[in-house]
């Protein structure tokens, strides 16, 4: 009865959306403020809708509900409570819900929080919003409804995937799609402005926060996912170039592009049309890795064909939106005002290189992923495209766009003077050096790649140190003084300096991670003593452990520096019954920014285990960066001037319309 | 087995469920460094053929166990780099290589990166060229005041005290 009532609040949810896709833009139309508010009540209508439904879902899976297909295939009775929930979405059709669930949440919450938007542009954002909600509620309907029954029940589930069944699962997915559904936002601003012909710098005040707040959840889903495959897989690597990964590595670029856009468009009231058009991009490319990662497509080309309903009609929604929005940008964006001049050598300019390199990239990271698809399709021909050609070819985009980077803040806007923002930098382009030269005369040589990439690292950190101190008149100024001048600094320039600065702390630990770890891969049996690093490990013993719905084989290694007994780590290897499939549980000793890494292979006939044992050297630094990234974002987000649909001039624009 | 993919694809882990085995074993392992080291290398641009884009050096698949010790082999033969990859490529096809070679199939894969910032560029530049121009002219006409404008500045600079004045 329960899994009939979620069906059913879907069901009402897209009816509702098709209301909210439709009447608000009548009521634009003909001015008709009623009209125009149904917007509001229907997308709140539709967040409660879809949330009872979701909520449902959740609780099938909680109570072990197995007349319900989603939950027979994907739950198991003696399966943890936290895996029971999150199972919910580690499938496709919980991983669907999941989207619109988001999808309608955002909806809710320009609802909710927009009440300072002007009320046309309201209604026909709420109703881009709608468009696409009753796209994906009727596919969801339609191909893949998580609450069809069976007709005779079985006793137990099937269980989850045991790769999945990990904390992981509980964050990754969620913010990576309040990441890409989060674009959703920009997009139906996009396509209002388009709609309604116009366009201003309050618009971009208005969209900067949704981007800014879809982007840090997309750099921390990422970021999450990389760590996650990092301990979950057992070999230690932490990005793939995997299509999958390419499909949340796309929008993120774009996002990231449009986020800089948006800064230009917001102070300066210029590159309008370009800002359009990356807000179209972004969500296009979260639609499309819906449609990579949903149709089944990248498995192989013959999968797809072979089980069409799902793919055919993602592939539909994504034409009739893509194709739409860009057909609709093409027809009306030259409707669209340019607006102020600036030089070539300023902070527009700066930021327009930005842009240049990061679409360039993320359309290199589109064709690497989307070529051989392409070929084989059109060819017949199967080629591969791997890490190696994304090393080539994406790796040198981001040298220039990481020499310039500490630049772009410290030009003026209008026109900037690039030398004197080069002897800003000496600061940051000595400490530079100087790191180059220790770490090259620290390795002896050798690989002269590492220790310029260092160089580059430290460049983009101790440029971005050297802005805020800059700002603030550090070494100039009193102290006093310049702490004052600190406390006074918008919180937005404390955000880009630690976003800047993320990237180059990821970049650091992305080179020391693959040029300088270490690896031991042997035979070991009880008492053998591995030494990687300087550290030994002793493998005290093998031992078997039952878990709540697997069994393990856990090793125990005693781990020691200098004859002095550090800590145990105890990698397993998990067997789970229902589904006779085998994970091995990486174990990870962190010491500062570094990690040791054990994972276990098989037994061999001699009693001998297999092991694996890696020290990566600053490894975490490689998801410190996007976190201090994110934190940037979130700094810049809380920003007086940038609180989420706070934009004061069009309060007072609203009052004089009153008063006339 | 699709859905199953789809699902870990889903998370951005690119593993086959269910096998055992994984990425490079003990009993793999060359004696001699040198050429130990030129086979992962190697095993790094090869595509384990059952797997999502992973190649044979990460892969659990026992395919790509048989691919390594392959490369191996062929290594310990006695082949270059160069000979080992067109073994394999003779034998498997272009599919196997994870950096696709140079060909007229692959002309636009290669290309299209450097085409896209140059054509940026190139963008960039007239459109700023073009802007320049028309902007220009419209700027001349914007500083130049009308009469009222004119007359109303006046008003204000007079209505406004000095600095002077005010010390």
């Amino acid at each position: 009865m329960i899994a009939e009532a979620g069906h059913y609040a879907l069901v009402l949810a897209l009816g509702l959306a098709l209301i909210q896709s439709t009447l608000p833009l009548l009521g634009a139309r003909w001015r008709d403020p009623a009209l125009m508010n149904v917007a509001r009540s229907a997308a709140i209508a539709q967040l409660i809708f879809v949330a009872s439904s979701f909520a449902v879902l959740i609780t099938l899976h909680v109570s072990s509900d197995f007349s319900v297909v989603n939950v027979f295939e994907n739950s198991h009775s003696m399966k943890p409570l936290i895996y029971k929930v999150t199972g919910v979405w580690g499938n496709h059709e919980g991983s669907m819900l999941l989207w619109v669930f988001i999808l309608a949440l955002f909806g809710g919450l320009v609802a909710v929080f927009g009440n300072n938007l002007p009320l046309p542009l309201r209604a026909h954002v709420l109703s881009v919003q709608a468009w696409i909600a009753s796209a994906f509620y009727l596919f969801i309907l339609i191909t893949s409804n998580p609450f069809l029954r069976i007709a005779n029940p079985p006793i137990e589930g099937r269980d989850l995937n045991p790769v999945l069944q990990d904390i992981g699962l509980a964050v990754h997915p969620p913010m990576l799609y309040l990441g890409y559904v989060g674009f959703s936002i920009s997009f139906s601003f996009a396509i209002a402005a388009l709609l309604e012909g116009r366009i201003d710098a309050a618009w971009a005040r208005w969209v900067r926060p949704w981007t800014l707040v879809a982007w840090i959840f997309l750099t921390l889903g990422i970021a999450m996912g990389s760590y996650w495959a990092y301990y979950e897989l057992g070999w230690g690597g932490w990005w793939f170039w995997d299509p999958v990964e390419n499909a949340s590595l796309m929008p993120w670029l774009a996002g990231t592009a449009l986020l800089h856009s948006l800064v230009v468009m917001e102070k300066r009231n210029a590159l309008k049309v370009w800002t359009i058009l990356l807000s179209i991009l972004a969500f296009s490319l979260s639609l499309l890795g819906t449609f990579l990662v949903r149709s089944g497509v990248l498995t192989s080309v013959h999968a797809f064909a072979s089980d069409p309903m799902r793919g055919v009609f993602i592939l539909l929604i994504l034409c009739v939106f893509i194709g739409g929005s860009l057909s609709l940008y093409a027809w009306r964006a030259s409707a669209l005002k340019q607006g102020g001049l600036f030089a070539p050598i300023s902070r527009e300019g700066a930021l327009v290189l930005n842009n240049l390199l990061l679409t360039t990239a993320c359309a290199t990271v589109f064709v690497g992923t989307l070529y051989p698809l392409a070929l084989e399709v059109i060819t017949g021909d199967k080629i591969s495209v791997g890490a190696p050609f994304f090393n080539l070819t994406f790796g040198p985009l981001f040298v220039p766009l990481l020499i310039a980077l500490p630049f772009g803040p410290l030009l003026a806007w209008k026109r900037g003077d690039l030398l004197g923002a080069a002897q800003r930098l000496t600061a940051a382009g000595v400490a530079a050096l100087i790191g180059l030269a220790v770490v090259w005369a620290w390795i002896g040589g050798g690989s002269t790649f590492a220790p310029l990439a260092i160089g580059l690292a430290l460049f983009v950190i101790g440029g971005a140190l050297s802005d805020v101190a800059e700002r603030i008149g550090l070494f100039r100024v009193p102290l006093g003084i310049a702490v004052g001048r600190a406390s006074g600094l918008p919180r937005s320039n404390w955000g880009t300096m630690f976003a800047h600065a993320g990237v180059g702390v990821a970049l650091i630990g992305i080179v020391c991670e693959t040029t300088w770890n270490s690896e031991f891969i042997r035979s070991m049996r009880a008492g053998d003593v591995a030494s990687v690093a300087g550290y030994q490990l002793k493998l005290d013993g093998l031992n078997q452990r039952q878990g709540p719905n697997f069994r393990e084989m856990v090793a125990q290694f005693s781990v020691s520096l200098d004859g002095e007994l550090l800590d145990k780590m105890t990698p397993s290897k998990r067997n789970f019954t229902t589904r006779g499939a085998t994970t091995t549980e990486a174990a990870l000793l962190t010491r500062g920014a570094s990690q040791l890494y054990i994972s276990l292979g098989d037994i061999a006939g001699d009693g001998t285990i297999a092991v694996r044992i890696y020290h990566k050297p600053l490894v975490l630094l490689i998801w410190l960066g996007p976190v201090l990234m994110a934190f940037g974002g979130l700094l810049s987000l809380s920003d007086r001037r940038l609180r989420v649909g706070a934009p004061k001039p069009a309060k007072s624009m609203r009052g004089l319309q009153a008063a006339e | 087995m699709l859905a199953k993919q789809a699902l870990v694809c889903a998370f951005a882990i690119a593993v086959m469920a269910g096998t055992t085995a994984y990425a490079v074993q003990p009993d793999e392992i060359m004696s001699d460094t040198a050429k130990e080291a030129r086979a992962r290398d190697l095993s790094r641009e090869l595509r384990c053929m059952v797997c999502q884009n992973q190649s044979i050096d990460d892969s659990e698949a026992p395919l790509a166990r048989d691919l390594r010790l392959l490369v191996r082999e062929r290594i310990a033969a006695g082949d270059s780099d160069t000979q080992v990859i067109d073994f394999l490529v003779a034998r498997y096809g272009e599919f196997v290589l994870l950096k696709p070679r140079l060909n007229p199939h692959t002309w636009l894969l290669w290309f299209l990166p450097p085409l896209a910032l140059a054509g940026g560029a190139v963008a960039l530049w007239m459109h700023a060229r073009r802007r320049e121009k028309s902007g220009t002219r419209d700027d001349a006409s914007l500083f130049k005041l009308t009469a009222d404008e004119e007359a109303r500045l006046e008003r204000l600079i007079a209505a406004e005290p000095s600095p002077e004045q005010k010390l």
